[in-house]
């Protein structure tokens, strides 16, 4: 078939990329070279829209043994060990086929962690899904967390901790982000650059059929009615197949055999023989006859394109392959030298013994397209004035129960006991916390991890929400004793060529840098979605922060449930009162506009270490940071956690108790202290400038302020337990 | 005290179990489904995980696999064997234990702690244990035990039922079993009660810092009544 211009756009290259290609090559290319570069240039592969920003990322610190640019990123946690950590979206495929896309979407972030040497020790997931009215919403969350479960049981690595948030902006579009992280030794991490000439590249794991041709160039367009038709380009998992394939290449790794290795994800074959040369500087030639095949009849275009799952790309060194065959024979995988690499600085690919395709590796990896779109800045909105007879009808005890049984709040049991959170035996806080935590195997260490996101912030104003979700996810790790490392981010947005929308993921990005920079928890991996748009309706804009912290004693660690009667409870950090974007204003008032609460990055890390400070001198039993619905619903959490309850003591000054009580002010804590150290945790508050107020004393089993309310905690527990799975069985 | 625990491609307990037996002070070995003999122990166990991806059918091709005759002869001569989780479902495709373990009655897969109830004390698992009810820690799609009325006559007969789902009390109500299993059935033993699967991981509860610390009164008892 003669290539064209039409069948350049029928694979999603623009007329101008069509037409430098053709430059570029001083010929036109043939339709495999064609479909190669399409892979190598679309949105997901290239980061076309978005590299240029991404380049303001924070991503240095003395912890950071490898930063973005690899399979994942890498961090120290002392003694020779290393956290490896990354989190991918799989959203596209997941709306389309939820059950396969959100597997095969745990399925890959596991290899992209494994690829490095690392043993995966947890998985977490953050998945957002359209309004619960909405007819597609239950389904699709069945789908995905079954598909979340199917795979991560089946590996056999724990899912610790998540986030699931409903909002009509995710009705056509949902989104599915997958976190993993693993062990490594240090001084033993794998990477994808290759080296040397004549090096055997060898193909190991699944065979390759058919299965999400174009997968990669589906995930860089937006949907309309017909995506339905999508569903060949969605990859099916094996999660058996995996659990042999990760086995088997830990097992090769304790050899010294391994150049480099790199997992075939979007855009299979293509990508990873791509990057491990562009990396390497070198050349590539691949016999496209030797690759194992599922299906018969395959052509190098379907080969180069397929993404067959559980595969991975290695170049070994010379005359190891006798050895390392006979570990993939063992664990009953394919094996096959299929190429080797060259000084020629190009792709090569034979196919019964003739030459396919043949492009200078800088043309789809250096010289692919970078973009400088448009974007619109986007204004802090105005302060809401609320009448003051909005509020006389209300009572704090109702909204507290309305707010508690909110579906973005209520507890996600239903979700995460369909997950084995508990399997390899190190889990010591499960999934409903504030960030789950798993302990080092065989160490006195714990690593803690959580994911975040706050869409609602983001979408009222990008630059704040951006900084907002990396606080969070900080004073989540501090919430459970844990001192925040680094991040990781999944960062999904709609059309990046809507200047809004642009404009969005550019402001995202500058907050998110700015407080990661501030608070020293750079940025070691990640991964952009563009495109989550159906027709004409974008999503939120929602970057995922996936934060991870370290424990030096795992016997320190810290949970939310309130643990003793007469203790006391403390607010830490200043209450205004900031109500405007909150879930409060947002499902009472019914008021959606209004900016989002303030970041002060001083207060923020002031109040967070010196939090860190107390639990070191072992001063605090609990503790929960203030989020999502203000302290009056974090104190229900903590009491319905702990079967306990709190009697409050009126707040002082002028607020108005429902900005008390409900308000979304950053940086606040609710701690958990013995009453007799009450005068030792206020010095060494005061000494740090730190703003504390006193909240209550916590009681037998009911939550009570005044005259105002006195209700029993299993009436709030009914509220905050039930919703869901009413919602699911029903 | 010399253990085994038997690798399948895709079992994913079998590191745990191999901690939990050497912490309570078991020799272990691991070996490999694919060797033909066992090494000389005194107690052989089939670990949790998703042996051959679990497909065709829970534990049925690990059912056949190698090192199975070996194990068959094991019991038969009389050796303890265990199987937990998947374990058990390769015990029952075996034949070693009657019934089977169908999907959960809905249908999803379920982590979480649950009790059990012993209901038997006269064997080597359970003999000086003084509890009644364990808290254990199930993990499993497929635990939903089945068999004939009238194998569950002859198990009942026998005492072969090992364990029941109860309350942490020890009701043995409906509103505690959490998978459909039939009689709240979590675990069964062979006729000769020196063969038992169960359901629930008692691997994953040895620490207080775990789910649960009941796994070790279970260990420690299968360590000083297998010497």
């Amino acid at each position: 078939m003669e290539v064209n211009e039409q069948i350049a756009v029928d694979h999603g290259l623009t007329k101008e990329e069509f037409k430098k290609i053709n430059e570029l090559l001083k010929r036109k290319p043939n339709l495999t070279e064609l479909a190669i570069f399409s892979a190598m240039w679309n949105e997901h592969c290239s980061y076309k829209s978005s590299r240029k920003h991404l380049k303001n990322l924070h991503t240095k610190g003395s912890q950071v043994i490898q930063g973005p640019g690899e399979n994942a990123g890498v961090i120290d946690i002392g003694d020779d060990d290393a956290i490896v950590f990354k989190i991918e979206s799989h959203n596209h495929p997941s709306f389309i086929e939820p059950y396969q896309g959100a597997a095969t979407g745990v399925g890959g972030i596991m290899r992209d962690v494994f690829t490095m040497g690392a043993r995966p020790i947890a998985n977490l997931n953050s998945i957002h899904f359209g309004s619960t009215q909405n007819k597609k919403t239950k389904n699709l969350l069945r789908g995905v967390v079954k598909g979340i479960g199917g795979y991560g049981n089946c590996i056999g690595v724990p899912t610790i901790a998540g986030q699931t948030n409903f909002d009509e902006s995710y009705n056509g579009n949902i989104l599915v982000n997958a976190m993993t992280l693993g062990l490594v030794n240090k001084n033993k991490i794998f990477y994808s650059k290759a080296a040397g000439l004549n090096k055997p590249v060898i193909y190991v794991g699944s065979k390759t059929g058919r299965d999400g041709i174009h997968g990669a160039s589906m995930a860089s367009a937006i949907f309309d009615d017909k995506i339905e038709e999508k569903k060949p380009t969605v990859q099916v998992g094996d999660p058996f197949t995996e659990k042999l394939l990760l086995e088997a290449c830990l097992e090769l790794m304790k050899e010294d055999s391994i150049i480099s290795i790199q997992d075939m994800g979007a855009a299979g074959l293509t990508s990873s023989s791509v990057e491990m040369a562009s990396k390497g500087k070198l050349g590539i030639e691949l016999d496209l006859s030797k690759v194992p095949c599922r299906e018969e009849n395959m052509t190098p275009y379907e080969i180069m394109l397929s993404e067959s799952q559980e595969r991975m790309l290695i170049i070994l060194e010379n005359g190891k392959e006798n050895s390392a065959k006979a570990i993939f024979d063992k664990w009953n995988l394919d094996f096959a030298v299929i190429g080797k690499t060259t000084n020629s600085k190009n792709l090569e690919l034979i196919f019964n013994k003739k030459k396919v395709a043949e492009i200078p590796i800088d043309f789809l990896a250096e010289n692919a397209p970078i973009y400088d779109r448009k974007w619109k800045k986007i204004k802090l909105p105005q302060k809401i004035n609320f009448k003051k007879d909005i509020f006389k009808s209300l009572k704090l005890e109702n909204c507290l129960k309305k707010i508690l049984s909110n579906p973005n709040i209520c507890e996600k049991k239903w979700i995460w006991e369909q997950y084995d959170h508990t399997v390899m035996g190190d889990t010591i806080q499960k999934p409903g916390g504030d960030a789950g935590v798993v302990r080092v195997h065989g160490t006195n260490k714990a690593v803690a991890a959580c994911i975040d996101s706050s869409a609602v912030y983001c979408f009222s104003h990008p630059l704040t929400g951006g900084k907002q979700v990396v606080c969070e996810s900080w004073r989540n790790l501090i919430s459970v004793g844990a001192k925040p490392m680094a991040i990781t981010n999944c960062l999904n947005f709609g059309n990046p060529e809507k200047e809004k929308n642009m404009g969005e993921f550019v402001e995202c990005v500058s907050g998110i840098s700015e407080a990661s920079k501030y608070l020293n928890f750079p940025v070691v991996s990640g991964n952009v979605s563009f495109y989550n748009e159906t027709k004409d309706k974008g999503i939120k804009p929602t970057p995922s922060i996936g934060g991870v912290g370290l424990l030096e004693n795992y016997k320190n660690m810290i949970s939310m449930d309130l643990k003793k009667e007469k203790n006391t409870i403390l607010v830490i950090g200043k209450t205004e009162g900031h109500i405007e974007q909150s879930v409060f204003a947002r499902m009472i008032l019914l008021e959606k506009k209004g900016p989002p609460p303030e970041i002060n990055l001083f207060n923020e890390k002031n109040n967070g270490e010196t939090v860190l400070r107390l639990m070191k001198e072992e001063l605090i039993m609990a503790c929960h940071d203030i989020s999502v619905g203000g302290i009056l619903t974090a104190i229900a959490k903590m009491c319905i956690k702990g079967n306990k309850g709190i009697t409050i003591k009126p707040p002082k000054g002028l607020l108005n108790k429902f900005n008390y009580f409900f308000g979304e002010d950053q940086g606040r804590y609710l701690v958990e202290i013995d009453s007799s150290k009450l005068n030792n945790v206020e010095k060494i508050l005061k000494e740090n400038s730190v703003h504390y107020d006193i909240l209550g004393i916590v009681e037998k089993n009911t939550l009570k302020l005044n005259e105002e309310f006195d209700i029993d905690i299993d009436v709030l527990r009914d509220c905050y337990k039930n919703w869901l799975k009413k919602y699911m069985v029903n | 005290m010399r253990s085994a625990v038997i690798i399948f491609p895709g079992s994913n307990c079998d590191r745990d179990m191999d901690v939990a037996l050497t912490k309570y002070g078991f020799k272990n070995l691991m070996i490999w489904h694919n060797d033909a003999t066992l090494p000389k122990c005194d107690l052989v166990v089939l670990p949790g995980g998703f042996s051959y991806g679990d497909y065709l059918r829970c534990g049925s091709i690990a059912g056949k696999s190698k090192i199975i005759k070996s194990v068959i002869d094991f019991a038969n001569s009389g050796g303890l064997v265990l199987g937990i989780c998947n374990g058990f479902q390769i015990l029952t495709e075996t034949g070693l234990l009657p019934g089977v373990l169908q999907r959960n009655k809905y249908l999803n897969f379920i982590c979480r702690n649950i009790h059990v109830k012993i209901n038997d004390k006269n064997n080597q698992y359970f003999k000086d244990i003084k509890k009644d009810v364990l808290e254990f820690h199930i993990a499993h799609n497929e635990g939903n035990y089945f068999c004939s009325e009238e194998e569950l006559k002859i198990i009942n007969n026998n005492n072969q039922i090992a364990l029941t789902y109860c309350s942490s009390d020890g009701l043995e109500d409906n509103e505690y079993n959490p998978n459909g299993a039939l009689k709240n059935i979590a675990g069964v033993f062979n006729k000769e009660k020196n063969v038992l699967g169960m359901m629930p991981h008692p691997e994953r509860m040895i620490d207080k810092h775990l789910s649960g610390e009941d796994g070790s009164i279970f260990f420690e008892n299968l360590m000083n009544n297998s010497k």
